[in-house]
């Protein structure tokens, strides 16, 4: 491991995982006036982060959200998980920033940087438009290579060694600083922030800037027609029985 | 294609390419494309194959691939993109999207025009109709939304692609495939899941007894994974394998599968979340159940 990293780790807040989400009635979108939090993914992104940090000190690492003024809350808690430094680039109340908007202001961002990060660890997904694309176009954007939905992350004096999680099983690359990671369930466990952490990560730096001080065109290239809820299934029939299952399975659903 | 076979994936995307209604060009890249080249080209809705050689491309380096999948779009300005939602789509066509400056998009599961594309969002919990702005289409698709394509078309031209930069940045060290002669589960017709009441590891024989006699994949959710019950290649949910052919049902996990035709779910906890889109439900002891359902099949 280099002797100093610098580490960017992008985070979004989206409505909370546990919350059961509700088409509006105009059928534009889903209703917003719920609970939401740190994507699942971006919390493990942070927790490798600070992992690294652990192990080595002279390690900095910068959360970053694009979005409202609400980003701010998703911000502190990544500074209270134990970032060091946080970076808001803020647009307007109902404003969409889609994937490829976000990859060009995380690379719009770097490209700023006097001292360039060594590497950027994102959530593989965002669980609200569920779309995996953030990490790959920042990756293909900078031209640094990407290591995706990783498992494990381990250091190799200048390289890193990468377990991804792949359809069928894992697979291991090497690749050279600066990189790209993307997160997978499996990476860590993510910690909880301690209420000192909390109230620590209100002193820490919270820097401002926007997509037009960046030079960054955000405007949607995919417009949002129509949301829906999905075609609601017709269930709960209840079987008494092993027998009687089998029946219903052969001669109801003609499926065995 | 991967290890010298079409990817099950790949003929749900081709599907899904026919119904755009133009002339569907294949590209198979890999360590010696030509095998697969020509068995492609005899799928209907075929007119083309483009064959790349490189050991990086076999092994779906995304660099490597992203720079070949840009070199043949500034050659042939193809006005759509497609492939399938797997690892390696996930991987590739974003990256690639971004180079060309368009905005991919992601796991579809319908196409309503040349540029309109359905796809879910919020796990699955709603579905949204999107219009694609940009000149060209890059779109990965939800293979169990559409049919496969089947072969018996014309013999398809085969030519080679352009020559692309070789990245060579990252190193490919290995991987560890979990082996199974049961069908794959992003493309079996009838999948058995078990979740954190599987209990351990070794109680899973219970479903691979039950899945052999129906000719199924094993699956499991989130919770069994993490728990090591089994590897994570059989994790079903928003984040794991879509499939669509029995859990307590969290959000995630239906996610993954509600889109089946007939779900069976078996729970002790006659509460439990799956029943209400389970369209079976057994309310037993699954360490009764399922040996007894596998002795009566």
């Amino acid at each position: 491991m280099s002797k100093t990293l610098r580490i960017f780790v992008p985070v979004k807040r989206v409505i909370d995982y546990a919350v059961k989400v509700r088409v509006n009635p105009s059928k534009t979108d889903v209703d917003r006036n719920v609970k939401h939090s740190m994507n699942p993914f971006d919390e493990i992104a942070v927790e490798e982060a600070v992992r690294i940090k652990t192990k080595n000190k002279e390690t900095e690492v910068v959360a970053i959200s694009c979005g409202s003024a609400k980003a701010q809350e998703t911000l502190r808690t990544a500074l209270a998980m134990g970032a060091d430094s946080a970076v808001h680039i803020e647009v307007k109340d109902d404003t969409t920033l889609q994937p490829l908007a976000v990859a060009k202001l995380l690379r719009a961002y770097t490209d700023k940087q006097e001292k360039k990060p060594d590497m950027f660890i994102l959530g593989k997904q965002a669980i609200d438009d569920d779309a995996n694309q953030t990490g790959q176009m920042l990756a293909g954007l900078l031209n640094w290579p990407q290591a995706t939905f990783a498992s494990k992350v381990e250091f190799e004096g200048e390289s890193l060694k990468v377990t991804r999680e792949i359809d069928g099983g894992l697979e291991t690359l090497k690749t050279k600083m600066p990189a790209i990671i993307t997160t997978d369930l499996r990476l860590n466990e993510p910690r909880y922030a301690s209420l000192p952490n909390i109230m620590k990560a209100k002193k820490k730096p919270l820097a401002k800037i926007t997509p037009e001080e960046l030079g960054v065109d955000i405007t949607p290239r995919i417009e949002t027609l129509k949301v829906e809820e999905p075609a609601k299934r017709q269930g709960g029939r209840m079987v008494e029985s092993v027998d009687e299952l089998l029946d219903k399975l052969k001669n109801e659903a003609k499926v065995l | 294609m991967y290890n010298g076979v079409i990817a099950a994936a790949t003929l749900n995307a081709l599907s899904a390419a026919n119904q755009l209604g133009g002339s569907v060009t294949a590209l198979v890249a890999g360590d010696a494309p030509e095998a697969v080249a020509k068995s492609i080209g005899d799928y209907q809705g075929v007119s083309k194959v483009l064959t790349a050689a490189n050991a990086a491309y076999e092994k779906n380096i995304a660099e490597d691939v992203t720079s070949l999948l840009v070199a043949i779009q500034n050659k042939y300005n193809f006005t759509h993109i497609v492939g399938g939602h797997t690892a390696v789509g996930k991987n590739v066509f974003p990256r690639a999207a971004a180079l060309l400056d368009v905005a991919p998009i992601s796991d579809i599961t319908a196409v309503e025009s040349n540029d309109t594309f359905v796809r879910p969002i919020y796990a699955g919990n709603a579905i949204a109709t999107v219009k694609s702005n940009d000149a060209v289409k890059f779109v990965t698709v939800r293979g169990t939304a559409f049919e496969a394509a089947v072969a018996g078309g014309d013999a398809a031209a085969v030519e080679a692609a352009p020559d692309a930069e070789k990245v060579g940045i990252t190193e490919w060290v290995g991987e560890d495939i979990q082996k199974s002669d049961r069908p794959d589960l992003g493309s079996a017709s009838r999948v058995i899941s078990g979740g954190r009441g599987m209990k351990n590891g070794e109680n899973f024989k219970l479903l691979y007894d039950m899945a052999d006699k129906l000719g199924a994949a094993v699956g499991a959710s989130r919770a069994a994974v993490d728990a090591g019950f089994v590897d994570n290649s059989l994790q079903v949910g928003q984040t794991g394998k879509i499939v669509a052919p029995g859990i307590s049902g969290a959000i995630q996990h239906l996610a993954g599968m509600k889109d089946s035709k007939t779900i069976v779910a078996i729970n002790k906890d006659a509460d439990a979340p799956i029943f209400q889109v389970a369209d079976y439900g057994l309310v037993a002891d699954l360490f009764d159940a399922v040996p007894e359902i596998t002795e009566k099949l």
